[in-house]
């Protein structure tokens, strides 16, 4: 029942995290009334990411003060269509963010593009290898996007957020020192490289032993002071090693309240409205419109809140659900392959080698950045020929040390007691002298991973939870297998004491205990066609011209990076759409 | 689970056991503290802690689980030396006792380990239940000994069972209980003494790490070499 109606305001944005804020800077920038409905907390720099509390591992690191609060909401989980799902009920495999700011507040800065052809997945797969490589219940097609349209928003959103980098391919020109299989890049980055840790540097000289192309990993890790196009000042990193997982307190981790809100809530035409958790989009199938949106306000009451315009600027999984629970769309079967919302739903793969060092070659494993390091792209996307390996994607691989925090960034020989006298000795031996070669990768689309509704588990207003259905395939089993075999020979170029390398194996299933990453896509995918996505190519519903849905929910399959880069520029590509085209004629930016 | 069945639970729990085991009587007072001045050395400063959340069957338990987890050696301080009793019960009391950010609406169903915890006990209860069956089980096989009064080796021998899962009890999982029970010790070792554990900071000082400085640009490329300064603490104290 509606306790409350608002008065009707142009648009309204469905919570405040990286693409609210991108929204909100764009449509109040368009002259718009815009209000951002974010069912957390407020939180700033300061008081809330303050030194020294901040430099507290137990409480953010380990029990996650800055992560969603799975008591109220979480989501379930199980392998297969088959099976019953179960509630994810402590977070572990993937951390998503609550309050202003979102995941932006605690991510890591990692901050990629995409390479090309994996805009053009299906496509691009198709022309150089046949239509047979693809299996017949891999899903992967094309974003409906390319590269070079969206370019222009990549540079945009790496000026905000101050990205730290070197260019590889400057305007088709490849420059020694970056990444040459990185796009045409129109501009350098906003800020050169963070400097290396030890770890960093003996990687990059073990990989270019052997042929490979280092490069620094582009951060949104300040290296210099910088102000942004908006005005918003982000001061120089400091190796801290209280980033991912942390908020950042010296103002060079960009995040929604380092790049865009000073500037976004001093706005006469912006008002925020945090604790207030959006239960539905009122839909009206009958005018293919939306009319408001219903929330539960901090007191507990059901507010309306009429709008012209519609983002769902939520996580990820958020985003499918509220689609989902708003009627908006028809829901994915897996059984039939018809449907859209829930499809192509993708994670990502992650594997790694560990390196332990002798006496001689302290670590420092605490100086550390979320971002950074040394990386290389040669076995990424289809950077290199896939037609004798018999799988599609792949990942990168690096070192990027983002901390020694010892409760969870422990490195230890796979045989060390889990306890007692030589688990300490163990820890004692190798704080100071192990790092992680990190391998980062791509999972294909496959006809039964998806989302839906659970039929048995409500969330605390007693909303059905979102259902994941989601395991490994050969596919992806494969490719990390392969990269993370690279990554091992590159370890053992280092001259250490002894690596350890670990990867899927066959027949392993999706772990929710251990964290891999929050890089959840998918769900409400973007595409050319609305009988296989659910939003067109400017990020516009099919089924509402007034609603759009931003952030990685979009991705058809996932790419080899961490995906807030493209997230980011798609945000600006949307917004440019409506400024230019919707807000004039109201109505699809695309034709059916 | 709601608090005020925990709450219940624990007052069945407390009459049971005092019904079962006179333990505030003087007998069994006597192997508590032959046991506190064994273990607890010329450390005054642990003696200061009253527990808020576990009896002192369970505060027994505890301190002896916790010397055998991270035992005191030539390499350095133990988890009781540094606090780490003191550090769970203080956890039980928090957020993280009452799972007070975690899913605990049923159904609940056991499924595969890779679906995650599915109990509906809150850390605080696995606890007490946990603690509750090792000694009920201990008593039962060595001779009307808890698991305190067990020689080392046989302390080593339970808890070897329990993470293996070989030693499971009706009421909670054996190998839930240990793996809180591990979780936590380690966590109470290595996190800020500002949660109760790693008294003085002896493990960062042990391992080497600097602790809360969170500031190194000017040792970033000082490569090979360790870093020089010692650790510091949120309370701002340097080890």
């Amino acid at each position: 029942m509606i306790d409350i109606k608002k008065p009707q305001v142009d648009a309204v944005l469905i919570g405040f995290g990286w693409t609210g804020a991108i929204m909100g800077m764009e449509l109040t920038e368009a002259g718009l009334k815009v209000i951002a409905l974010e069912r957390g907390e407020n939180r700033d720099t300061s008081p809330d990411f303050s030194y020294p509390r901040i430099a507290d591992e137990l409480t953010y690191g380990i029990r996650g003060k800055l992560f969603q609060n799975l008591a109220r909401e979480t989501l379930t989980i199980r392998h297969s269509p088959k099976d019953s799902a179960l509630p994810y009920r402590q977070l572990g495999s993937f951390l998503p963010g609550e309050g202003v700011g979102g995941g932006g507040v605690h991510w890591n800065g990692q901050h990629w593009r995409v390479s090309p052809e994996e805009l053009r997945l299906r496509s691009h797969i198709t022309e150089r290898y046949g239509k047979r490589f693809i299996p017949a219940d891999m899903t992967i097609q094309d974003f409906g996007v390319s590269y070079a349209e969206l370019e222009p928003y990549f540079n945009q959103f790496e000026r905000v957020c101050g990205t730290s980098g070197k260019a590889g391919n400057l305007n088709g020109k490849i420059v020694e020192g970056g990444n040459p299989f990185e796009g045409q890049r129109s501009s350098e980055y906003p800020l050169p490289p963070l400097a290396d840790v030890y770890g960093a540097t003996l990687f990059a000289k073990a990989a270019k032993n052997l042929g490979y192309h280092p490069f620094s990993e582009p951060a949104s890790n300040a290296s210099r002071p910088y102000t942004n196009p908006y005005g918003a000042q982000l001061g120089p990193c400091n190796f801290c090693g209280y980033c991912e997982r942390f908020g950042c307190y010296v103002y060079a981790k960009a995040s929604p309240q380092t790049t865009i809100l000073p500037v976004l809530l001093k706005k006469q035409n912006f008002e925020l409205r945090t604790q207030s958790n959006v239960v539905r989009i009122n839909f009206d199938a009958q005018s293919k419109r939306a009319t408001g949106v219903t929330y539960i306000d901090a007191q507990g009451r059901e507010v309306f809140q009429p709008a012209d315009l519609i983002v769902l600027c939520a996580y990820q999984l958020n985003n499918t659900r509220l689609l989902l629970l708003s009627g908006i769309g028809k829901p994915y079967n897996p059984a039939t392959g018809r449907g859209v919302v829930g499809r192509n739903y993708t994670y990502q793969m992650t594997g790694g080698v560990m390196v332990f060092f002798n006496k001689d070659k302290p670590m420092n494993p605490f100086i550390g950045t979320g971002a950074g390091g040394q990386i290389i792209d040669d076995f990424n996307g289809d950077h290199f020929d896939h037609a004798p390996l018999g799988f599609i994607g792949g990942g990168y691989i690096g070192v990027v040390q983002t901390g020694g925090r010892p409760i969870q960034q422990m490195l230890l020989p796979k045989d060390t007691p889990q306890w007692g006298a030589k688990w300490k000795q163990a820890i004692k031996e190798h704080y100071l002298y192990a790092i992680n070669i990190q391998t980062h990768g791509t999972v294909m689309a496959h006809r039964d991973n998806y989302l839906d509704l659970d039929p048995t588990y409500r969330d605390v207003f007693g909303q059905p939870l979102l259902r994941m259905t989601f395991d490994w395939k050969e596919n992806d089993i494969k490719m990390t297998q392969f990269v993370t075999g690279k990554a091992r020979e590159i370890a053992k170029e280092m001259g250490s004491k002894s690596i350890e390398a670990k990867m899927k194996q066959f027949g392993d299933h999706y772990d929710t205990r251990v964290y891999q990453t929050t890089h959840n896509v998918g769900g409400a995918i973007m595409g050319e066609d609305p009988q296989s996505s659910v939003v067109n190519r400017f990020l516009q519903s099919w089924d509402a011209h007034n609603v759009l849905v931003m952030g990685s929910s979009v991705f058809p399959q996932n790419i080899g990076y961490n995906p807030l880069g493209l997230a980011g520029a798609l945000t600006y590509w949307s917004a440019r759409a409506i400024r230019m085209t919707y807000l004039k004629t109201p109505g699809p930016l695309m034709q059916a | 689970m709601s608090r005020s069945e925990i709450s219940c639970n624990r007052r069945d729990f407390l009459c049971k056991t005092i019904a079962l085991v006179p333990i505030f009587s003087a007998v069994a007072y006597l192997p508590f503290s032959a046991f506190w001045t064994s273990t607890a050395q010329a450390d005054s400063s642990k003696q200061a802690y009253t527990p808020k959340y576990f009896i002192r069957e369970e505060w027994v338990f505890l301190q002896a689980a916790c010397a055998r987890l991270i035992p005191a050696d030539e390499n350095g301080p133990g988890a009781l030396e540094l606090g780490v009793p003191e550090f769970i019960d203080r956890e039980m009391e928090g957020p993280f006792g009452h799972a007070a950010t975690w899913y605990m609406q049923g159904p609940f169903a056991s499924a595969l380990p890779e679906l995650g915890y599915q109990s509906s006990l809150t850390p605080r209860a696995v606890y007490r239940y946990g603690i509750a069956a090792v000694d009920a089980h201990c008593r039962r096989i060595f001779g009307n000994k808890s698991f305190f009064e067990l020689s080392a080796t046989e302390q080593d021998s339970v808890l070897t069972d329990l993470e293996k899962g070989t030693l499971e009890f009706e009421n909670v999982s054996g190998k839930s209980f240990f793996g809180f029970l591990l979780q936590n010790t380690k966590e109470g070792y290595l996190a800020d003494p500002i949660h109760g554990g790693n008294k003085n900071m002896g493990s960062w000082k042990m391992i080497g790490f600097p602790g809360a400085r969170a500031d190194f640009l000017d040792w970033v490329d000082k490569y090979g070499a360790r870093y020089p300064l010692s650790s510091v603490d949120i309370a701002g104290r340097k080890g």
